[in-house]
């Protein structure tokens, strides 16, 4: 019955929702301050856009009732993927891991490689893993690598993965494991929830409606996604995704080095010394293999036979331009000999030997050598993939957040997913705003990361509900940019007296009110009571944080500039409350105060009119409260039990948030 | 390849430094039949300052000398660095170039 009013108001909403932006656009755009008319409707249809995806989400919103009895045969290897945290918080959830029911192999993925650990792990009995020495100078993919690693040195068949800090619970895979008795399940994700964290939550940790109806929504498409802790994965999916990204990198890079040996061949051979004929016929014979190559990539051919095949091609055009240049060099002693015998010498013209001929045509002396570029984009013309630690790389290595890149190309082969929405593990969340938001803005990066590299709405193999769901996601971490309009629009009005509505008629409210009250209305029943207001309201005060994530993310994808982490100094008790942190926040609220003053001051003076005052200053008074909340998380002292003194959740947090950087 | 040349009373010195490769040996045989084509037929080419030659390297060498002898003179090489020393004993071309040590040992029999 839930479902009936949830479809139902998601009905209402995007009804009532196109009926309100389509006569924004239509009809009300204030032309004359087109530079804040038109943001502040771009600002709105994006909310909208957000709220399409989300109604769609919960459209197919999947309750699950619990996974059939476990396999007992399934064989499983715990992860425990730590970096920097202590010694005696790894130790808890790893002995926790070690008693969990169902049989298992225990191990500690220290990415740290701190000796104390490994003695510690063998006096517990848990398996250890640190990266091997194939690891030195290569990219290291932070935590992606680490768990690269260990798949490789571990075969059972299915992972538990789990961050340092979530303690699981001895039923854990008894609870999981019946899924995958379906055998195209690849991912089975469990919520994450924080033990650290008091009823109000001030830095908005637990994420109720992800871990819930936007998961279980996401679960109805067979798009839940993995999260990067809490989570069970299926090693031969993993190895699958491993070997076609594999092979889909070595024939990006055959197709790079063909393309630019092409373009290095036709440059030496414009070159002035390229005019002796034999080289010129040398390099036809490379460009006329290298361009054969290429539609044989393009026809689909075996990519280790085309690049044998291109070496073959090119050794032998090296090897007739050795032969040519000897037998011009033996042309020239047969004349030399025959204008002045005695010099040349008794045992007549000297005569070079094939050996010779092969020596001087091998890649050390190659005459091919000359012609660095043309030698250096041939010698890229491998399979090998050089350049990387190991070849295959199951964990998806294009971003920070490497959990949903991996499932999304997981989806996208085909693979299935599931959201199981229970509880199964116990973590500890940042307990200061600095940890928080650097935490954050990871998060945010990589999902940009993500879109910018490998945008969902055209992933080939994906179906669309699961391009669109992979989308949402992203969509709503570019709500930094509709924030600032957000902000700016009633500033604009009260101070300057500028609306960006044509008028505050009776048009604009029998329009804007229902898709208002619909929208409200859609968060309420499809989060049965879920506290969502925490969720809205750092969705707005951190725009800040995402419009960083944003641009950060567009450069180091664009450009190759890395993605520079605030580091967040780890002396957070010291020093008293850190406002700077929220700079951006307290000028805006400044301003919006202020306006709301000068606001209410030209409304006496008669220069603005009373209905407009009255819904800006409202708008105001909301984006206020929804940022009030920053004044609680800067003042927040981190948590102190009272309803669980057990005291394992007096373990700061602060050492929480991988710090990792990026390669 | 960097080519430069000096007159010494019986013979020119002809230096070349760099690498004698494909890209490089047309150079050189234009720069050395220049040299002849001014009137000297008597030529040492400097290998002191060459650290590696190729075939097309070592065919320059030979059509200089056919060039050289063309012109009624002769052409020798001098101070050979180990990699061009290699080519030139593989090919068999020291008993056809003879290696001197210097430049002023390269004609000091006649």
């Amino acid at each position: 019955m839930t479902r009936f009013w949830t479809r139902l108001i998601v009905v209402l909403t995007v009804v009532f929702g196109l009926n309100y932006v389509i006569w924004r656009w239509a009809a009300s755009l204030n032309w004359d301050a087109w530079w804040i008319a038109v943001p502040l409707v771009a600002a709105e249809t994006y909310s909208l856009i957000d709220v399409f995806l989300f109604g769609m989400t919960v459209w197919r919103l999947k309750i699950r009732t619990g996974a059939p009895p476990a396999p007992s045969g399934a064989t499983v290897d715990v992860f425990i993927t730590t970096y920097n945290e202590p010694l005696d918080l790894v130790l808890t959830t790893a002995l926790a891991a070690q008693r969990i029911r169902h049989p298992h192999s225990t191990w500690i993925l220290d990415d740290g490689a701190r000796p104390e650990f490994r003695d510690l792990a063998a006096e517990h009995g848990l398996g250890y893993v640190t990266r091997g020495a194939d690891w030195q100078d290569m990219p290291r993919h932070a935590k992606a690598g680490n768990l690269n690693n260990a798949l490789m040195v571990t075969d059972g068949e299915f992972l538990l993965i789990l961050d340092a800090d979530q303690v699981p619970e001895p039923e854990i895979l008894d609870r999981t494991l019946g899924y995958f008795n379906n055998p195209r399940v690849a991912l089975v994700q469990t919520p994450q929830y924080f033990n650290n964290v008091p009823v109000d939550d001030p830095l908005g940790s637990q994420a109720p409606l992800f871990y819930g109806p936007i998961q279980q929504g996401k679960d109805g498409w067979n798009a839940a996604f993995f999260c990067g802790s809490n989570a069970i994965l299926r090693r031969e999916a993993l190895m699958q995704l491993g070997l076609v990204g594999y092979v889909q990198e070595t024939e990006k890079s055959i197709r790079r080095a063909l393309a630019a040996s092409r373009k290095a061949i036709r440059t030496a051979r414009k070159s002035a010394d390229a005019t002796s004929p034999f080289v010129d016929q040398m390099l036809r014979d490379v460009e006329t293999a290298t361009e054969h190559a290429s539609a044989q990539l393009d026809a689909g051919h075996s990519l280790s036979e085309i690049t044998y095949e291109v070496r073959q091609k090119v050794d032998r055009a090296v090897h007739a331009l050795v032969q040519a240049d000897v037998h011009a060099l033996q042309a020239d002693l047969e004349e030399i000999s025959a204008m002045d015998l005695a010099i040349v010498g008794d045992a007549g013209v000297k005569v070079v030997a094939d050996d010779a001929v092969q020596r001087l045509s091998a890649r050390e002396w190659s005459p091919l050598g000359a012609m660095e570029s043309v030698q250096a984009v041939l010698d890229a013309l491998s399979v090998e993939r050089t350049g990387e630690a190991q070849p295959v790389m199951p964990l998806a290595t294009i971003s920070v957040t490497e959990d949903m890149a991996t499932a999304m190309r997981m989806h996208s082969l085909g693979w299935q997913s599931v959201y199981h929405h229970e509880v199964l593990a116990y973590g500890l969340a940042p307990e200061d705003i600095g940890t928080m938001l650097t935490q954050r803005l990871r998060w945010a990066q990589g999902t940009i990361q993500v879109l910018l590299r490998e945008n969902p709405l055209v992933q080939r193999g994906l179906k669309w509900g699961q391009r669109l769901m992979y989308f949402a996601t992203m969509w709503s971490y570019l709500s930094g940019f509709a924030a600032v309009i957000y902000f700016a629009a009633p500033i604009v009005y009260l101070v300057l007296g500028i609306l960006p509505v044509s008028s505050l008629s009776f048009d604009f409210f029998i329009r804007f009110i229902p898709f208002m009250i619909a929208n409200q209305l859609l968060f309420a029943v499809a989060g049965r009571g879920i506290p969502t207001w925490r969720g809205q309201q750092y969705s707005l005060a951190l725009f800040p944080t995402w419009i960083k994530a944003c641009t950060t993310a567009a450069r180091n994808v664009w450009f190759g500039r890395p993605l520079g982490f605030a580091v967040t100094p780890k002396d957070r008790q010291e020093g008293g409350p850190r406002w700077s942190l929220i700079r951006p926040q307290i000028v805006v609220s400044i301003l919006l105060v202020i306006a709301a003053v000068v606001g209410i001051a030209r409304l006496t003076t008669g220069l603005s009119e009373p209905i407009g005052t009255l819904v800006n200053v409202v708008w105001v008074v909301y984006d206020l409260v929804v940022m009030s909340i920053l004044v609680r998380a800067v003042l927040y002292r981190g948590y102190a039990p009272v309803e669980h003194p057990s005291g394992a959740e007096t373990t700061s947090a602060a050492n929480m948030v991988d710090r990792r950087k990026e390669p | 390849m960097d080519l430069t040349y000096k007159a010494n009373g019986t013979y020119t010195e002809v230096l070349a430094a760099g690498r004698l490769n494909m890209v490089s040996a047309p150079k050189l045989r234009t720069f050395v039949a220049d040299v002849v084509a001014s009137g000297s037929n008597r030529i040492v080419v400097n290998l002191g300052e060459t650290t590696f030659m190729d075939s097309s390297g070592l065919g320059a060498l030979i059509g200089c000398l056919k060039a050289a002898r063309q012109a009624g003179g002769d052409l020798r090489i001098a101070a050979v660095q180990p990699q061009v020393k290699m080519v030139l004993e593989l090919t068999s071309m020291d008993r056809v170039l003879t290696s001197y040590a210097s430049a002023e040992e390269a004609f000091g029999d006649d």
